[in-house]
């Protein structure tokens, strides 16, 4: 599959913060990039030039094989954007603000009406698209938002922290809504500083941090990449926890923590579910009460903590 | 051609929405068809009876001004707008459209004119309650009002490119009044230009607000007979001084504000 956004040595400096260091990416046909990384990172500065918002200082970028910065225009017939902030016209009705995308994409009066009303339907917004947006939730925004990005059914699709600040139920409906996309050909370049969000749809996830790329792969890879999968067991007396380590010791590929006070005991391992249901078996045939036992993989948090030496902390504004 | 076509219908596209917004938000409108009542109301019962015009009534002599002030107040509404759009971050959306580079602009001067279309029908009909009338033909009348549309849709690109430098409306609902007070009253708008001190006076001729009231008056047929003929060129001849103004804003200003808004970065 071809590159359909690609980027070498983004450079961008506002005054004395540099917010891009010599960003490399791409994206693959058909497929979700995942940018993550704290607040600050500059994943905003990177989709802001890649959707001709910004110039860059130094380096280049391609979008559908069109030079960002010698044909913006061209660009943008290309790329939906749809930002952290929804850009909408509070005033207009949710169907007015999409028929209004269309009509700037200059489908002519009669496509961007059937376009602005397939969307709202798609987004389950056919009857909130008569009233003025001001009277939306957050979650409708964001959606309405996102549609707008899809008025002329871009190849490319750029999502900014496309669920930053919703509720979980709003969140999962975006997924899906997103996933719908993807399924249908449309390559996204994704920014979240949410681990999850990444982990359920990006196919491959770049970790930036301070304007640089620090990692890249696909989640499952980036995961095995920081360390082992281990099983966590907590038992009901601590005075068996001595005993439960000296018996899953034999399953152990690294050290074993046992910790008296929570009662539970961690202990690294290789081969996954084969490896648990032994583990508990031998447990339960020394009679030894468990109260919870499973097989923990590292999450991308942990990915995260190791990687740029500091959690990941969501807060309210990005760069 | 087909560039053109596209920064028509771009344009047009942008000016049906904020007409739809002057709808959506009436206390807006409100406020544009009320203010220029009070001025009407204002200044002809608190200062009609002080000031004396040779040969005329204040009324007559005031309503003019009045209506030049109150377009050029109007073009900080342009300005408003777009600060507004980009503190919303919808003008992000725009930028990110393959739209023409003039339109959101083009579309925001152009609906604007609604607004100064509105205040000067809700300011004519004042004017006419409070003893000002047109003494001129159709025609003429028509060409005053056209002709303080057009130096408002003028002084509106100006308003444009301080929206898009300001950071936010508040600011620029401030900042504007460090312009527009000065050049609306440091005019014949309200007393005659030359009874100001020397220096006042120098600038009250040569300021194309003087010359639009000036020009507006004469259309309207406001001026007194037996009134001697100004002495400055600007006001000798005020429908030409005027149209060079509307030229020379355009031109430096309409530039100078679709730059910036290309390539301004994220404010928010």
């Amino acid at each position: 599959m071809p590159n359909l956004v690609e980027a070498s040595g983004l450079v961008k400096r506002y005054r004395a913060v540099t917010a891009l260091d010599g960003l490399d990416l791409a994206v693959a046909e058909g497929s979700v990039l995942g940018l993550l990384g704290p607040n600050g990172a500059g994943k905003t500065t990177a989709v802001s030039i890649l959707a001709t918002l910004l110039t860059p200082d130094a380096g280049s970028a391609q979008v559908a094989g069109i030079d960002v910065v010698a044909k913006p225009h061209e660009v943008r017939r290309h790329i939906g954007l749809s930002g952290q902030f929804a850009a909408l016209d509070e005033h207009l009705t949710g169907f007015e603000n999409l028929f209004m995308v269309g009509r700037l994409y200059h489908l002519g009066k009669p496509r961007a009406r059937d376009r602005a009303v397939e969307l709202l339907e798609l987004f389950e917004l056919t009857e909130a698209g008569r009233r003025p947006v001001k009277t939306y939730s957050g979650g409708m925004r964001r959606r309405l938002d996102l549609a707008g990005a899809l008025v002329a059914a871009p190849p490319v699709l750029f999502l900014d922290e496309p669920t930053t600040g919703l509720d979980p139920y709003s969140r999962r409906q975006l997924w899906e809504v997103i996933r719908g996309m993807v399924g249908d050909g449309t390559t996204v370049l994704l920014t979240t500083q949410y681990l999850e969000e990444a982990d359920r749809l990006a196919d491959r996830i770049l970790v930036i941090d301070h304007g640089r790329a620090i990692a890249e792969g696909a989640p499952d890879e980036l995961k095995s990449r920081i360390g082992a999968e281990r099983i966590e067991v907590t038992v009901t007396d601590a005075a068996v926890l001595e005993e439960a380590r000296q018996l899953l010791a034999r399953f152990a590929v690294g050290e074993q923590q046992a910790d008296a006070r929570s009662r539970s005991l961690i202990t690294p391992i290789a081969g996954g579910m084969p490896v648990l249901s032994a583990a508990l078996q031998e447990l339960q045939r020394a009679g030894i009460a468990v109260r919870d036992i499973g097989l923990r993989r590292p999450t991308l948090d942990d990915v995260f903590l190791t990687l740029t030496g500091h959690v990941s902390a969501p807060e309210e504004n990005d760069e | 051609m087909k560039e053109l076509v596209y920064a028509v219908n771009d344009a047009a596209v942008i000016a049906w929405r904020n007409v739809i917004r002057i709808r959506r938000v009436p206390d807006l409108l409100v406020f544009v068809l009320i203010s220029p009542i009070m001025f009407v109301l204002l200044f002809a019962f608190v200062f009609g009876n002080s000031i004396d015009i040779p040969g005329g009534s204040y009324r007559e002599f005031l309503i003019a001004g009045i209506f030049a002030q109150t377009v050029v107040f109007g073009a900080s509404f342009t300005g408003a707008g777009l600060a507004e759009d980009i503190q919303k971050g919808i003008i992000n959306r725009f930028r990110a459209l393959p739209m023409s580079r003039s339109a959101l602009l083009v579309g925001r001067t152009l609906s604007d004119v609604v607004y100064n279309v509105l205040s000067l029908l809700v300011m004519a009909l004042t004017g006419l309650l409070v003893g000002w009338g047109i003494s001129s033909s159709a025609l003429d009348a028509a060409t005053g009002f056209a002709l303080l549309l057009l130096f408002a849709y003028a002084f509106s690109w100006v308003m444009a490119y301080v929206g898009l430098l300001v950071p936010s409306v508040e600011v620029i609902n401030n900042a504007s009044f460090i312009v527009t007070m000065p050049l609306t009253f440091v005019a014949n708008t309200f007393v005659p230009a030359e009874n100001l001190p020397p220096l006042l006076r120098t600038f009250a001729l040569w300021n194309p607000v003087s010359a639009v009231t000036q020009a507006t008056r004469e259309l309207f047929g406001n001026i007194p007979p037996g009134t001697p003929p100004p002495e400055a060129w600007p006001l000798q001849n005020p429908v030409l001084y005027t149209l060079l103004w509307v030229g020379l804003l355009i031109a430096v200003f309409a530039p100078l504000a679709v730059r910036r808004y290309r390539s301004s970065v994220d404010k928010r």
